[in-house]
């Protein structure tokens, strides 16, 4: 991943620390021409803006950012509490914000949200792996060029996944990131539809969503 | 309540795969209050309206939905079982919930039923899931002189290579197309007779299943010149067609009915829950056997029970524990064998659920199984074992369905009402039909 642009220098210090905790590379900046000299050439991954000193810099800062022939996204706020009147109208130059004092579990996940949905580069439209394609766009999943007839739900739970390669996931906590709490199957549910999705996966590929005995299941580990 | 997120997700998914899979036509379903299949189809240029604000329609021509101020209502599509269709692909279908004008759940919908007895259940923490296996008979499409049979096969009969056997094979797997697993199909004891049991779901997208299923195997049969008929009884002197269902409830990850101290290995839950189906059991009978030919089937002699009794092992019990596969407590459940094909799903599922939570709620005893065949019980040894008897004929049915308020709850008035108004009329129609039992018997000799 190409690094974050840090916005100022001095940043707060916790913004910085929660970063290098996350595993988020960084270059802090406070001259905005610099902006451009230290520009890696695949681009920035996006920027964290603190207004925590001055908001009207922070807010000139953000446009030069959204004006750059290479536009930089995501582009995150970090805002004083007290401020966040100040927001109004504003909404154009930025595409989310975290409060002062930083929750940095909140500060993470916002990160996690803003790189899945607009991250620059990371901007998943296709979902790709080994023979499997998902088209986020077109909501089409073919595997070895054949189209998948998915239900909702299965489309769903095979995404989510897939966007997750290696990574073991219980039942209930795939019943509530898929189906979310109103559902009325219950956790069982889980397993009826990683049958289904393993059926028209067909026999070659079902073994892309493996059974993790008495957890849950990974998806992956599968021959790329 | 579903975020307008998760609901413009789930509507985008589905304007997207018509798109991309160039389908022409969208069936909307549903059902009528008698399980009736009910559609109506729309082209892709109205489905963005249709999925987010529902079509309005007169609801008076369709069973049970007439009100005497109001016949509108509005169909909205359940975006998550959208499917394309098998047999053409052009076509796509979605069931819907249907609604009042004012956007509450209309009370004539079966399915808003079932989800009601859901969510009564999900507030105990429990979900319910349910197994059936539908058993049907292929026919001769000429029926003036009475169904005709096209092969003599007989129960896992293998040898008979026959057109229904493999009509019975592309349902299967237009249905598995569908996203609807079928665990096993197989050729039935009686001649023509075929059994497809669905692997188990939700209770919810089981009864959708059931729906679809039946109109897959008709129309399979259909486009091969048979008639596919789920009538209980159609022959006389051979077993008639049920739909034997396997019910298990789940708390989070775990079965409920399950518990490895119990010499049956039933939890109390379990036990309950039995309990007040089995309590409840005349009183529901007219909902999972609603047809004056339902009764032609429960009878004594033909695998169908007739008495209200459970057992592990014993193919003339209302109610059979299968006893759970040792390495796997899962497959807890028991199988309800009255219920047959022509049940409305979605009230049937809603009528053993709420008689199961019944037993709960109120701490019904489990009475002792019943091992011997009641088949061969006498009168007196039947009241000595203190054992019900099922209604046998509509009208006892629908007498016991009245006096029971469970029934009258789980249903909710409108439903209920119309049901015992409509079975009455049933019943009282073939009251005064003259049979072929009758002439054959009197025209002569009296």
């Amino acid at each position: 991943m190409e690094p974050l642009i840090l916005y100022p220098e001095k940043a707060p210090f916790h913004v910085a620390k929660a970063l290098e905790e996350f595993g988020y590379p960084f270059t802090p900046i406070s001259l905005i021409a610099r902006v451009s000299s230290l520009e890696p050439s695949e681009g920035w991954s996006g920027a964290i803006v603190c207004a925590d000193q001055s908001l009207e810099d922070a807010f000139f800062v953000c446009r030069h950012l959204r004006t750059k022939e290479r536009q930089i996204t995501p582009l995150l706020l970090v805002i004083e509490r007290s401020m966040l009147d100040k927001l109004e109208l504003r909404e154009d130059l930025f595409d989310d914000f975290v409060t002062l004092p930083l929750d940095t579990k909140e500060f993470h996940v916002r990160l996690q949200r803003l790189f899945f949905r607009t991250g620059r580069g990371l901007v998943q439209e296709v979902i790709e792996y080994g023979p499997l394609k998902i088209n986020l766009e077109t909501y089409q999943a073919t595997v070895a060029s054949r189209a998948l007839d998915l239900t909702y739900m299965e489309y769903q739970l095979l995404t989510f996944l897939a966007s997750h390669p290696g990574r073991v996931f219980d039942r209930e906590t795939l019943l509530s990131r898929v189906w979310g709490y109103e559902y009325y199957g219950g956790a069982r549910t889980v397993d009826v539809h990683v049958r289904r999705l393993r059926a028209k996966l067909g026999e070659q590929h079902e073994s892309m969503i493996e059974t993790v005995r008495s957890v849950g299941y990974r998806f992956g580990r599968h021959q790329r | 309540m579903e975020s307008s997120s998760e609901k413009s997700s789930k509507i985008g998914y589905v304007l997207k795969t018509v798109e991309e899979r160039k389908v022409n036509f969208i069936q909307l379903w549903f059902s009528d209050i008698l399980g009736t299949p009910k559609s109506f189809q729309i082209t892709p240029a109205e489905l963005e309206n249709a999925l987010q604000d529902g079509m309005t329609f007169d609801g008076s021509a369709i069973d049970g939905f007439s009100r005497i101020q109001e016949s509108d209502v509005i169909a909205l599509p359940d975006p998550t079982t959208f499917t394309l269709m098998p047999s053409d692909p052009s076509v796509a279908s979605v069931f819907c919930d249907i609604y009042n004008l004012d956007l509450t759940p209309f009370e004539g919908c079966p399915r808003n039923t079932l989800r009601r007895a859901l969510d009564r259940a999900h507030k105990l923490g429990y979900t319910f899931f349910a197994a059936p296996e539908i058993e049907y008979f292929y026919f001769d499409t000429h029926i003036k002189d009475g169904p005709v049979p096209l092969d003599n096969g007989s129960y896992f009969e293998l040898t008979v290579a026959n057109l229904p056997s493999q009509i019975r094979k592309k349902t299967v797997l237009a249905l598995e197309d569908m996203g609807i697993p079928v665990e096993y199909s197989q050729h039935e004891d009686a001649p023509s007779q075929h059994e497809i049991d669905l692997r188990y779901t939700d209770a919810l997208s089981m009864a959708d299943n059931v729906m679809t299923a039946r109109v897959i195997i008709k129309e399979i049969a259909a486009a091969h010149g048979i008639l596919a008929s789920f009538m209980p009884k159609p022959i006389s002197g051979v077993q008639g067609s049920g739909m034997h269902t396997h019910f298990s409830l789940f708390k989070g990850n775990s079965n409920a009915f399950y518990d490895e101290e119990d010499p049956y290995q039933l939890s109390e839950v379990a036990r309950r829950f039995i309990a007040g189906v089995l309590h409840n059991a005349p009183a529901m009978t007219a909902i999972t056997n609603q047809w004056v030919n339902s009764y032609k089937r429960l009878v004594v002699g033909y695998e169908a029970p007739t008495y209200v009794s459970w057992a592990q092992n014993n193919r003339s019990a209302l109610v059979r524990v299968p006893k759970p596969k040792s390495n796997n407590p899962d497959s807890t459940r028991f199988e309800y064998r009255a219920i047959d094909p022509g049940v409305n799903p979605y009230l049937g599922f809603a009528a053993i659920l709420g008689a199961g939570l019944d037993g709960i709620e109120n701490g019904y005893e489990l009475p002792s199984e019943v091992q011997e065949n009641l088949y061969k019980l006498s009168p007196e040894e039947v009241e000595k074992y203190g054992i019900l008897s099922l209604p046998g004929n509509l009208d006892e049915a629908v007498k016991e369905m009245e006096r029971s308020t469970l029934m009258r709850e789980i249903l909710g008035e409108h439903v209920f009402e119309w049901f015992i108004r409509n079975k009455r009329d049933e019943w009282s129609g073939y009251k005064t039909h003259v049979s072929q039992f009758e002439i054959d018997r009197y025209l002569e000799r009296l």
